[in-house]
């Protein structure tokens, strides 16, 4: 059993529609329990909370089709990767693990998460990486080829959070429209962590207490290795992301709102 | 390995006889709420009106080159969101169905029994010309439970004279809202489902599968638009009056999330002459639609910038005419502002079949569009589109943008760019 | 976003004096040392006061082994106006002082009906005995989690068959659990005591929002952990190794605010226990950012279940508001196995004062509402009702139950246990009995066990005092007590409440 592959089918056999959740997610940590290392998963229309709370580190589970809403929720060790689009909340309180996806993932991505990596090729929607945070070793990466919408990071107090605005298709890579990369409120009270976009990012558009910052040898070397790792995924050039300047964003203050409260009794 | 069955847990079923409820005892006996009586959790909701939280999934499409289609595919579409329900409402609406009635007005109802059906023929009788009437099609489904309503449909004309001796200039449709608001608060055990010409609404108390195979939707009718809704209300067992969509003349309303400023819109339109009595807030967004559209007459992405307006730190970078305008719409249609989250999915035969998908401006609920082969679908989740095509664009509008695709016109506004950026603002005033 | 604003001095009177009997005073110096408000100091002579930084915590008082310290109020007279309180009009000096948001901590302390006040418990007399909670059995116990409808019994021949999986539950000795006071907003040893407490007395506790330190793991089995928007300290251990999950969604004493740890508070310790810079301020966001609609709340309730893989009961928190009965009814349709509503007088490390003393409905209504709102639907037993929010003592206990809730829910009792004054300066983590603060210095100053034998002595006399109620009235077991509302009578100023709260008036019979 160690060490073989079992490929599950998300839809049932005898009625034709697709498995509920919790029994498709019964025969996922079946399997994992049983000793399988490779999990396929065919047919998924929607499911949610596949891979929940599992702590597996040594063990891959491949969807296709499009997984559900809390992808990965508080998932603390697999390695998932989505061929098709994901829902919304994909790697809710994610505690460690890798989900690599080749499509989009829409709003609140990697909400509060506190490590592991989150890789995606396309676009994403509103609350991306809310309130991730980090704590030495424990420390969240979330990275989006594609361009993302309002809120990217707000809340941050730890981890790296990237865009890079770029349409990847297949070998083709096109650069996405400069004032579609990211949208307002970015990193909106931000108090910790690192937002890297691809680009220059208008002052406008930075949420409260963000504020772009210098671009050092030391972003160089936290990023290259996130780089890279993303280009291996997606077979992208890494010389293709470099060919613009990368912005780094962070907070301006650890205590944004210390001003916005009197503690004295009356 | 689990311990406890999931599906009893969230069957609204297991253990809890939905028909067998409320403060006035026995569900399907007769009571009286208000002024109107009515079959408890048939046409009145069983334990009196109470503001619903609304929460649910919704699916549409629509076919741009005006083809025709059965319900086969919206069905599969909403049924795949199954978690997004809990038995206790589910409806459809479907444009196009009555080709060779097209200019009568389709009043489809839900009605206690054959004396009510009396009491309303009697009314429309009064009222208006009866082109045709005729009792929908409906069967038993295993796991519905009895008693169901009688499902009836009444083609109307508004007689001309009717409109002549009004004073303030009534038009056809203000006449049939007429009739329709007098049905729903007065007319004992009758509910009008929808009023449209050329469109009907199917909807009850049932899982979203279930009310498919009740009024046999997959087969019957043929419609280039179809929207649907499945429903997990948080009060009391649903009542078949009180699913989505939600109609007032060819208006379909499918609406996920819960207003905000549900009191401040629903004084704003009783200003206008609607009556909202059913304290939803889906009854207030479909007469905001037609208060600006119909009676205003505004664009349908002019009405959509009213409801999810822009932000004035945003309003402020615009150029000059712009920000004027933006900031008009404001000013008057402040009222009219649709606060909290929502995800709308809205129908409408004028100018032209439309259907108009639309989230709240903070994007607090889903919403994911597609295109394939002539067909534009919206849905609360993209896995409901991805069972029944494999379209060639899939997207997320951006917030408070709406999706508005046309039959002969295809998908005019795919919600990603700002409508005054689209069409040439030109400044009269 | 807030505006930029400058702090500016402005005078005002101190509301507190610290007077020292000369006579008594040896100038130990012990309280310039208890003090940690920096109210006392020794100028090298003599110990002197200043006032103006006195909170009333009495810390000082206990401490002097001279008895020679009392703190008094200070007397200074504001012209009478009887709307333009002192309290307001202090309000608007501070305000100009710091254009700031107010911040307190502790429960509402304005004066609001107190309903509990106004209901009075019936005996049993001549027509049925009451028992004697010293030498009979009445029994206290009761399970927390969703109860099927029935129980599914088959007879064939000799044998019957019972075929009903329970849903998971947990046994609690009496009808009292602690609430969520997080590590962060209390002290380590705080919640040592507390842990070790109901341990002894068997009943659970919450985490509160700041996770869980690893060398409370031991009391898993006692513990309820609190999945709040900010998710601090939620990792698969956290949600598998404990005996109930709460998510949060508000509190009572800030309906619609996330929690709030100010920075002065977040020491090397909450930095690692919640991941966050240390000094910087943990503000939950308001919303669950993943719940903007009942689905969702479901969504994550299910999240969760899967995560346990269904052998804990899941439940949902929230603040008593004026649509509570029809959240409620949500909130078990959505599958949480119990419910707890927090009422606006309900504790709180840190919140703005606006939304403390002004938001919410008490928890007496909510209770009743909540209560009838799910017997109407069919629903009451899929969830079991915990509420709180000013419970105050075992009179509350009692008529809470009697209203309708399975189990109460405390936590300033508990702090009080400790030592706690309810000086409400929990916020700005100084606390002088070592309970609310984050400083080691003062927080080894509480010590865990007896700490922890103060909070059982308070949790046993409070169970004594329900069963004597409880023997008073001819019921021998709790269950026969809660909801019982024909035992209440009202003797309020307001019929209404107690129309609403399904409570006769004094004077009415039994028929």
């Amino acid at each position: 059993m160690t060490g073989k592959s079992i490929t599950i089918d998300a839809v049932d056999e005898r009625t034709k529609s697709p498995h509920r959740y919790w029994i498709l997610n019964e025969k996922i940590h079946h399997a994992a329990n049983e000793g399988y290392k490779h999990i396929i998963l065919k047919n998924v229309f929607g499911q949610r909370f596949i891979a929940a709370c599992m702590e597996h580190t040594d063990l891959k589970i491949d969807i296709y089709g499009t997984p559900g809403n809390d992808l990965g929720v508080f998932m603390s060790g697999p390695t998932v990767e989505v061929h098709g689009n994901c829902e919304d909340q994909t790697g809710n309180t994610m505690n460690s693990g890798t989900i690599v996806v080749h499509g989009n993932a829409w709003d609140v991505t990697g909400l509060a998460a506190r490590g592991g990596s989150i890789f995606v090729r396309g676009d994403g929607g509103y609350r991306i990486g809310i309130h991730m945070k980090a704590y030495e070793e424990q420390r969240p990466v979330i990275v989006y080829g594609g361009s993302v919408k309002e809120f990217f990071g707000e809340y941050m107090a730890g981890g790296v959070l990237v865009a890079l605005g770029m349409k990847i298709n297949g070998s083709k890579v096109e650069d996405v429209p400069a004032d579609e990369v990211v949208r307002g409120s970015l990193g909106s009270g931000i108090h910790g962590g690192t937002i890297y976009v691809r680009g220059n990012v208008p002052e406008r558009l930075l949420g409260v207490s963000a504020t772009a910052e210098q671009f050092t040898q030391e972003d160089e070397i936290t990023l290259r290795p996130i780089l890279e790792q993303f280009c291996r995924y997606f077979e992208v050039d890494m010389e293709r992301i470099y060919e613009m300047e990368i912005t780094k964003i962070g907070p301006s203050s650890s205590r944004p709102f210390k001003a916005y409260y009197n503690a004295r009794s009356v | 390995m689990i311990n406890v069955e999931p599906e009893d847990v969230r069957n609204p079923s297991s253990g809890l006889l939905w028909c067998d409820r409320g403060k006035h005892g026995r569900y399907g006996d007769t009571a009286k709420i208000g002024e109107k009586s009515g079959r408890l959790g048939i046409t009145l909701p069983p334990n009196g009106f109470r503001r619903e939280i609304e929460a649910c999934g919704i699916a549409g499409l629509i076919n741009t080159d005006g083809k025709r289609e059965n319900g086969e595919r919206v069905i599969k579409m909403i049924t795949t969101m199954y978690d997004r329900e809990n038995g206790l409402g589910a409806g459809y609406a479907c444009y196009g169905l009555f080709p060779e009635l097209a200019n009568k007005y389709c009043i489809q109802l839900l009605l206690d029994d054959e004396e009510a059906k009396q009491r309303v023929e009697e009314y429309f009788k009064k009222m208006a010309l009866i082109e045709k009437d005729e009792r929908v099609f409906t069967r038993a489904v295993k796991g519905m439970k009895e008693p169901y309503p009688l499902i009836w449909r009444f083609f109307v004309e508004v007689p001309q004279e009717a409109l002549v001796g009004s004073a303030s200039g009534k038009s056809e449709d203000d006449y049939v809202v007429d009739m329709v608001m007098h049905v729903n608060s007065l007319i004992d055990g009758a509910f009008c489902m929808s009023s449209g010409k050329n469109m009907a609404v199917f909807k009850g108390n049932g899982w979203s599968n279930e009310i498919a195979e009740f009024y046999d939707l997959a087969d019957r009718y043929q419609g280039y638009m179809w929207l649907s809704h499945s429903r997990f209300p948080t009060n009391t067992p649903g009542w078949w009056g009180g699913a989505h969509p939600f109609n007032i003349l060819d208006w379909g309303l499918c609406h996920n999330g819960e207003i905000t400023s549900y009191g401040t819109n629903k004084r704003y339109v009783e200003m206008w002459g609607y009556k909202c009595t059913l304290l939803t807030d889906s009854e207030v967004v479909t007469y905001l639609w037609d208060l600006l559209c119909r009676r205003h007459q505004l664009p349908i992405q002019v009405a959509s910038v009213a409801f999810s307006p822009k932000y004035y730190d945003d309003i402020a970078v615009l150029p000059t005419d712009r920000a004027k305008v933006e900031t008009a719409l404001r000013m008057v249609y402040g009222r009219a502002m649709i606060n909290g989250p929502f995800s709308i999915l809205v129908g409408t035969n004028r100018p032209k079949p439309t259907m108009i998908a639309l989230t709240d401006r903070k994007k607090l609920r889903p919403m994911i569009g597609a295109t394939d082969n002539g067909t534009v679908f919206a849905s609360s989740e993209e896995c409901a589109i991805r069972r029944v095509a494999d379209p060639a664009e899939v997207w997320a509008p951006v917030a408070g943008n709406p999706i508005v695709a046309q039959v002969g016109n295809g998908l005019i506004s795919a919600g990603m760019r700002d409508y005054f950026e689209q069409k040439k603002l030109v400044m009269e005033a | 976003m807030p505006a930029k604003v400058e702090g500016i001095k402005i005078e005002i009177p101190s509301r507190f004096r610290v007077e020292i009997d000369r006579e008594r005073c040896k100038i130990c110096r012990r309280c310039t040392v208890n003090c940690t408000f920096d109210a006392l100091y020794f100028n090298d002579e003599r110990i002197i006061a200043r006032h103006e930084n006195c909170v009333a915590c009495q810390r000082c008082a206990m401490k002097c082994p001279q008895n020679a310290i009392t703190i008094r109020h200070n007397e200074m007279a504001y012209p009478p106006h009887a709307s333009y309180t002192e309290r307001i009009r202090r309000i608007g000096w501070e305000q100009a002082s710091t254009g700031g948001v107010m911040l307190s901590s502790c429960g509402n302390d304005l004066e609001y009906p107190i309903i509990f006040d106004d209901l009075v418990l019936d005996a049993a007399q001549v027509t049925n005995p009451a028992i004697d909670p010293l030498r009979e059995p009445i029994e206290t116990k009761c399970f927390l989690g969703g109860k099927p409808a029935k129980l599914d019994f088959k007879e064939d021949g000799t044998q019957v068959h019972f075929g009903t999986k329970l849903p998971p539950n947990i046994v609690l000795n009496t009808p009292i659990m602690v609430g969520q006071m997080s590590l962060g907003s209390i002290s380590y040893n705080a919640q040592m005591a507390i842990f070790k407490a109901a341990m002894e007395v068997g009943t659970i506790v919450g985490t509160g929002e700041g996770g869980l330190h690893p060398d409370f793991y031991k009391y898993g089995r006692i513990i309820n952990s609190e999945v709040a928007s900010g998710r601090f300290g939620v990792n698969p251990s956290y949600l598998k190794k404990v005996a109930a999950l709460e998510i949060k969604i508000g509190q009572g004493a800030k309906p619609g605010h996330g929690g709030h740890l100010p920075g002065e508070k977040v020491s090397t310790l909450i930095s690692e226990t919640r991941m966050i810079p240390k000094g910087t301020d943990a503000l939950s966001p308001y919303p669950h950012h993943d719940i903007y609609s009942i689905e969702d709340l479901q969504q994550l309730i299910y999240a969760l279940k899967e995560s346990s893989r269904y052998e804990v009961p899941v439940g949902v928190k929230i603040a008593a508001v004026h649509n509570v009965a029809a959240i409620a009814s949500g909130m078990v349709r959505a599958g949480a196995d119990f419910i707890t509503i927090d009422g606006f007088r309900g504790g709180t490390g840190a919140a703005p004062r606006i939304i403390r003393d002004h938001a919410g409905i008490p928890i007496e209504l909510a209770i009743a509402a909540v209560d009838e709102r799910l017997r109407e639907e069919g629903i009451r037993h899929k969830a079991t009702l915990c509420a709180g929010g000013s419970i105050r003592y075992s009179a509350d206990l009692v008529k809470a139950l009697a209203l309708g809730a399975d189990v109460a829910m405390i936590g300033t009792p508990v702090l009080i246990a400790m030592g706690c004054r309810v000086c409400q300066q929990c916020h700005r983590g100084t606390c002088a009995w070592g309970i609310a603060t984050q400083n080691p210095a003062y927080s080894q100053r509480l010590d865990t066990e007896i700490g922890a034998r103060r909070i059982a002595n308070l949790l046993h006399a409070w169970t004594e005092e329900l069963r004597e109620i409880c023997g008073a009235m001819g019921i021998d077991s709790v269950e026969g007590f809660v909801g019982n509302r024909d035992r209440l009578r009202y003797v309020g100023p307001n019929p209404r409440i107690a129309e609403i709260l399904g409570v006769k008036h004094a004077g009415e019979a039994w028929g």
